[in-house]
C-alpha cells in the first residue's frame, strides 16, 4: 500500500501537485485517482485554472456598477453602451509560451483572447497588446520583440480584427521572462449574449472547429504555473500552433449559431482543452457531463485518453445544443466548412465521466474536480533589501537639451510606429483614432456613439512602490481615456507577478491588488474580469510586478471631437492641466542615470487627479481644446515634444523650469492646446515655428527631435 | 447600381467593402461557393486572406466556384475591382497583368499613403481626385512585371495609380499602386479605398473610385 501511494505521489509531483494536494484528492474521492483522472485534476488544480493563490485577493475587488452586464467568472465581462448594444472585453496573458516560442506564443495568445470574446457572443472589434521585454541591446530581446510582433500581426491581421493600441516597455527584469498580454473588445446585441453554464440533462455536447492533436499538451496550464528554469527549449512542443484562418471560420460559425438562437451554452477551449472547459460548463450549470473520447476527431490516431483530454490544440469550441436543433447547428458548421461532432451529453450526475465507447476512463465529481482545490492564503512580507539591481548608467549629461534627446530616444519613449505599423488597425471601419494619433484608441459603434480604450502599466514604478505604482497605472490609463473625452465604464486587469509563494512577491501582489481596489472604488469603475499570470521568474529573479490595466470608456460626444496628441494650429495657446507635482523618483531619467529604484513613490492625491481627469474630459467633449496629451514617461518636456512631433509644429514655453519640472514624472498632468480664452489649466506657451523652445533650457529643431524619437527603427531593419 | 462583394472564407474587408459601396449604390453579398453573381452590375473582390492564403495570396481563391462566373463576367465586359487580396486574386486569375510579391521590408505594413491618379479616364477613376490619401495594409503588395511589360502598361495608360514620391510602402516597380486591364474593365489596387469613405475614420478620397462605376452595368 505504501509503495502504491508513493508511486501516485511521484506521478502527481510530475504534474505539479504537492503531496498534500494529492492526499486531499485521495481523501475527497475516497480512492486513488487513475492516470486520466490525475491528469485532469492536476490541470484544474493548477494556479492557471484554480487561482488558488490569488482568489482571496481578487475577491476584494469591486465588481459591480450600473452599466455592468456580465462580470468576472464568464469568458469575458461586458458593459452596456446604449441602444441595446453591449461591449465585452478581457485581457489575458501568454507570457510563458511567448518566451519559449515567441511567434506562435504571441499568435495563439491573440487567438485565445479572441475566442473568449466570441464565446460570450460578441464580435471581436479590437485588440490591444501590452508587451514587456528586456533591454533592446540584448540579442534575445530583439529576437523576441521581432517574433512577438510578427506573431500578433499574423493572427490579428489574418482574422480581420484591428489591433488598435497597447504599450511596450523594455526593462532588464523582463530579459528572461517577457510579457505578452492581449486584450480584446467585442460588440454584441445585449439579447444575443450567452453564458457558459451547461443546462438541460439530455442536451448534447458539440465540439466544433479544428481536430485535436498533440500540440500544446500542457502548454498554457503547465508553462504558466511554474518558474522558468534550465531546459526550457525542450518545452517548445508544449507551445500551441495557431491557425487564424480556422479561427476566422470558427468565429463566424459561433456568431451565426448565436444569431440563429441555436445554442444553450458556449465555451472556448483554452488552457487544458476539454479538461478545463467541460467541467467549468458543468460546474457553472450544476449538472454533469459525459464525454466520449471515441467521438473526438483526432489529428493523430494513437493519442492516449489523457492526451485527448488535455490537448491544447487551438481553434476549438464546445457548445451545449438541444437535440431538435442539432441538425441546424451542423448545417451552419457545414456552410463554413467547419467540422462538428457530438462528443457527449449533459447529465444529472454532478460528475464528469470520460468514456471511450463503452469503457469508463474517468469519473470525477465536480465538487472535487472544480471546487475541491485548496485555496492558499499568501504570506506577504515587505522585502528587507532591494529586489532589483540598478539599471546600467547610460546618461551623464545635465544639459536639458541632451537629456531631452536621450529621453526621446530611450526605448520606453521612442516612436512605436515600427511596431504598430505591422498591425492592421483599421479593418472593420470603426477606428476613429488610430495608434499613436491620440492617447487612447477610439472606435465608433453602430449606434453612432464611440468608445475609447487603452492599456497601461509602468512596471518600474510598481516595483518601486506596488501600492502607489498601481494607483498611478489606473490613473494613467484613465488619463489616456480622458484625453479623447472618455469616461471609464469598466476595467480589466492582467496581474503579472513572480512566484506568490515567496513572501516578497506576495507582498507586491497584495499591495498592488489593494491599490487596484482603491482606485476602482475612487473612480467608481467595476472590474469586469481579468487574468493572473504568476511565477514570472527566472534564475535572475522576478519580473517587475506588472498589473496591466485595460479600460473601456464612452465618449458621450461627437466621436470626431476625440482630441489628438498633435498640436493643431499655429498660435494656439499651450496649457498644463492638473495639480501636476512631478518627481524624479523611478522616472525614465533616473533609469538612464542608472539610479537604483527608490523605496517608495511620492503620495498620490487620487482626488486631485480625478478633478483633472474631469476637467480634461469636459474640455474635450465641448470642443474647447484642439489637442490633449497626458504627461507620462519623461515628464513635461517629453510630452510637449510628442505634441510637436505628431503635428510637425514647434512650440515655445517662456517659464523657467527646473530639471524636476522638465523631466519629473507623476500622475495627474496634461498638456492641452487651443484658444487661450477657452482651454482649461495654466497657460505656459504657444504653438508655432519649427523648434521646441523651453525658456533658456531647451532649444531644439523639430527634425533633431524626430531623429532621436525614431530610435527603434534600427530594431526592425 | 448593384455592387456584388465576394466573401471567401478568410475575407476580412468584405463588410467594409459592402459599407463603402452602399454609399453610392446597393451592396449584394456574394458567397465563394456559389455559381451565381445575382445579376450585379459590378463585382468587388475585397481584401483579406482568402482560404488563409497559406500557399500564395490569391492562389486558391482563383479556383473558387464564384471565380468561374467572375472570369466570364469580366470577359463579357463586366466591371471588376480587386482590392488588396482581390488584386492578388485577379493577377492569379490572369485577369490583370503582373504579380504581387512580398514587400521589400518582408513585413506587414499598415499606413496611410498618398497616391497620384495617373489615369483619370477609366470607368473606375473618372470621379476620383488627382491626389488621394488612402491606407495600405499588406505583406504581399510589391507590384512586379517584367520591364517590357511595364513599358507597355505605361504606354497603354494601364498604370492607374502610383504611390506619390517617397510614399512607396512595399517596393513596387515604378511606384505602381493600381493597374487596369487592356480592355479597361478590370482594375486592381493594393491600397484600400473602402477604408477611405468617411472623414471620421480617415479620409473620403476612396469614395470616387466606387462612385465612378455608377452607370457601368453590363
Amino acid at each position: 500500500m505504501k509503495v502504491a501511494v508513493s508511486a501516485l505521489h511521484a506521478a502527481a509531483r510530475e504534474l505539479g501537485l504537492t503531496d498534500a494536494e494529492t492526499d486531499l484528492i485521495v481523501e475527497l474521492l475516497g480512492r486513488e485517482p487513475n492516470t486520466v483522472e490525475l491528469a485532469m485534476l492536476s490541470v484544474l488544480w493548477s494556479e492557471h485554472c484554480s487561482y488558488k493563490h490569488s482568489k482571496p485577493l481578487l475577491q476584494t475587488l469591486p465588481t459591480h456598477g450600473p452599466r455592468l452586464l456580465m462580470g468576472p467568472g464568464e469568458n469575458a465581462g461586458a458593459v452596456d453602451v446604449g441602444d441595446g448594444w453591449t461591449v465585452a472585453f478581457k485581457i489575458e496573458s501568454h507570457n510563458h509560451p511567448s518566451a519559449v516560442e515567441p511567434f506562435e506564443g504571441a499568435a495563439t495568445g491573440v487567438g485565445g483572447i479572441l475566442r473568449d470574446i466570441f464565446a460570450v457572443g460578441a464580435r471581436p472589434i479590437a485588440v490591444l497588446d501590452s508587451l514587456r521585454f528586456g533591454e533592446p541591446g540584448s540579442e534575445r530581446t530583439r529576437y523576441l520583440l521581432d517574433r512577438v510582433v510578427a506573431g500578433i500581426g499574423h493572427y490579428g491581421n489574418s482574422i480581420g480584427v484591428p489591433t488598435v493600441g497597447g504599450e511596450v516597455y523594455f526593462e532588464g527584469p523582463y530579459e528572461h521572462n517577457c510579457l505578452v498580454n492581449a486584450m480584446c473588445i467585442g460588440l454584441a446585441r445585449a439579447d444575443r449574449m450567452i453564458r457558459s453554464a451547461a443546462a438541460g440533462p439530455g442536451n448534447l455536447l458539440v465540439l466544433f472547429g479544428s481536430s485535436t492533436g498533440r500540440d500544446g499538451i500542457g502548454g498554457a496550464s503547465v508553462l504558466a504555473s511554474a518558474e522558468f528554469g534550465e531546459g526550457d527549449e525542450g518545452k517548445r512542443p508544449t507551445v500551441q500552433i495557431g491557425d487564424p484562418f480556422a479561427e476566422k471560420k470558427l468565429m463566424e460559425v459561433s456568431l451565426e449559431l448565436l444569431e440563429r438562437d441555436l445554442l444553450v451554452a458556449l465555451q472556448d477551449l483554452g488552457a487544458a482543452g476539454l479538461t478545463s472547459s467541460v467541467p467549468e460548463m458543468a460546474s457553472k450549470g450544476g449538472v454533469g457531463i459525459d464525454i466520449d473520447l471515441a467521438k473526438v476527431p483526432l489529428r493523430e490516431a494513437d493519442m492516449r485518453p489523457q492526451e485527448i483530454m488535455v490537448s491544447e490544440s487551438q481553434e476549438r469550441m464546445v457548445a451545449i445544443v438541444e437535440p431538435p436543433k442539432l441538425e441546424r447547428v451542423l448545417a451552419v458548421c457545414a456552410h463554413w466548412e467547419v467540422a462538428a461532432s457530438v462528443i457527449g451529453e449533459v447529465t444529472q450526475t454532478g460528475c464528469i465521466r470520460v468514456l471511450s465507447g463503452e469503457e469508463l476512463l474517468a469519473d470525477l465529481p465536480l465538487d472535487v474536480l472544480v471546487d475541491g482545490c485548496p485555496i492558499y492564503e499568501l504570506t506577504a512580507a515587505k522585502p528587507s533589501q532591494p529586489l532589483y539591481s540598478s539599471p546600467p548608467r547610460q546618461l551623464d549629461s545635465t544639459d536639458p537639451n541632451s537629456i531631452l534627446l536621450a529621453l526621446l530616444a530611450s526605448p520606453n519613449i521612442a516612436d512605436r510606429r515600427y511596431l504598430y505599423e505591422q498591425y492592421d488597425s483599421i479593418v472593420q471601419s470603426r477606428t476613429v483614432r488610430r495608434p499613436a494619433s491620440a492617447d487612447a484608441a477610439v472606435l465608433v459603434l453602430p449606434n453612432g456613439r464611440a468608445i475609447a480604450t487603452a492599456t497601461d502599466c509602468n512596471g518600474r514604478r510598481v516595483a518601486a512602490d506596488p501600492y502607489r505604482g498601481t494607483l498611478e497605472s489606473v490613473l494613467e490609463c484613465a488619463a489616456n481615456l480622458a484625453c479623447v473625452g472618455a469616461e471609464p465604464l469598466g476595467l480589466t486587469n492582467n496581474l503579472n507577478f513572480g512566484n506568490p509563494e515567496k513572501p516578497h512577491i506576495a507582498w507586491q501582489l497584495t499591495e498592488s491588488v489593494r491599490a487596484l481596489g482603491d482606485a476602482c472604488r475612487a473612480m467608481e469603475i467595476p472590474v469586469v474580469g481579468g487574468n493572473v499570470s504568476l511565477y514570472n521568474e527566472s534564475a535572475e529573479g522576478p519580473i517587475y510586478p506588472t498589473p496591466v490595466i485595460g479600460l473601456v470608456g464612452e465618449l458621450l460626444s461627437e466621436p470626431s471631437r476625440a482630441a489628438c496628441i498633435a498640436f493643431a494650429h499655429e498660435g494656439d495657446a499651450v496649457a498644463v492641466v492638473g495639480a501636476f507635482e512631478p518627481s524624479l523618483a523611478a522616472s525614465e531619467l533616473a533609469k538612464l542615470r542608472g539610479e537604483p529604484l527608490p523605496d517608495e513613490l511620492p503620495e498620490v492625491d487620487v482626488g486631485a487627479a480625478c478633478v483633472a481627469l474631469a476637467m480634461v474630459r469636459a474640455a474635450v467633449r465641448t470642443g474647447a481644446v484642439h489637442s490633449a496629451h497626458d504627461i507620462a514617461e519623461g515628464g513635461f518636456a517629453v510630452a510637449l515634444a510628442e505634441c510637436c512631433l505628431a503635428a510637425g509644429l514647434g512650440a515655445t514655453v517662456e517659464t523657467e523650469l527646473s530639471e524636476t519640472k522638465l523631466f519629473g514624472e507623476g500622475p495627474g498632468g496634461f498638456i492641452v492646446s487651443g484658444p487661450a480664452d477657452q482651454i482649461p489649466g495654466r497657460i505656459v506657451g504657444t504653438v508655432g515655428g519649427e523648434r521646441l523652445r523651453i525658456a533658456a533650457a531647451i532649444d531644439i529643431p523639430l527634425d533633431r527631435l524626430g531623429e532621436a524619437h525614431s530610435a527603434l527603427a534600427a530594431l526592425f531593419d | 447600381m448593384k455592387f456584388g462583394v465576394i466573401t471567401f472564407p478568410g475575407s476580412c474587408d468584405d463588410l467594409d467593402a459592402q459599407l463603402a459601396v452602399a454609399r453610392v449604390g446597393t451592396a449584394v453579398p456574394l458567397w465563394h461557393a456559389d455559381h451565381d453573381l445575382q445579376g450585379v452590375d459590378a463585382v468587388i473582390i475585397p481584401g483579406g486572406f482568402s482560404y488563409g492564403d497559406y500557399l500564395r495570396p490569391g492562389a486558391v481563391a482563383r479556383f473558387a466556384p464564384i471565380m468561374t462566373e467572375v472570369i466570364e463576367f469580366a470577359h463579357a465586359g463586366g466591371h471588376v475591382m480587386g482590392i488588396c487580396n482581390g488584386f492578388q486574386v485577379l493577377c492569379e486569375a490572369r485577369l490583370l497583368p503582373g504579380a504581387l510579391l512580398t514587400n521589400t521590408s518582408l513585413r506587414f505594413v499598415c499606413r496611410q499613403v498618398s497616391l497620384e491618379l495617373v489615369n483619370p479616364d477609366t470607368a473606375f477613376t473618372r470621379e476620383a481626385p488627382a491626389r488621394l490619401s488612402i491606407p495600405v495594409k499588406h505583406t504581399t503588395g510589391r507590384y512586379y512585371a517584367p520591364e517590357p511589360d511595364l513599358d507597355r502598361l505605361e504606354a497603354n495608360r494601364q498604370v492607374v495609380l502610383r504611390y506619390a514620391p517617397g510614399e512607396n510602402p512595399n517596393g513596387s516597380a515604378r511606384d505602381i499602386a493600381g493597374v487596369i486591364n487592356e480592355a479597361g474593365n478590370v482594375f486592381g489596387l493594393m491600397p484600400h479605398p473602402e477604408h477611405a469613405v468617411d472623414a471620421l475614420t480617415g479620409s473620403t478620397d476612396g469614395l470616387g473610385l466606387f462612385a465612378s462605376l455608377r452607370g457601368c452595368g453590363l
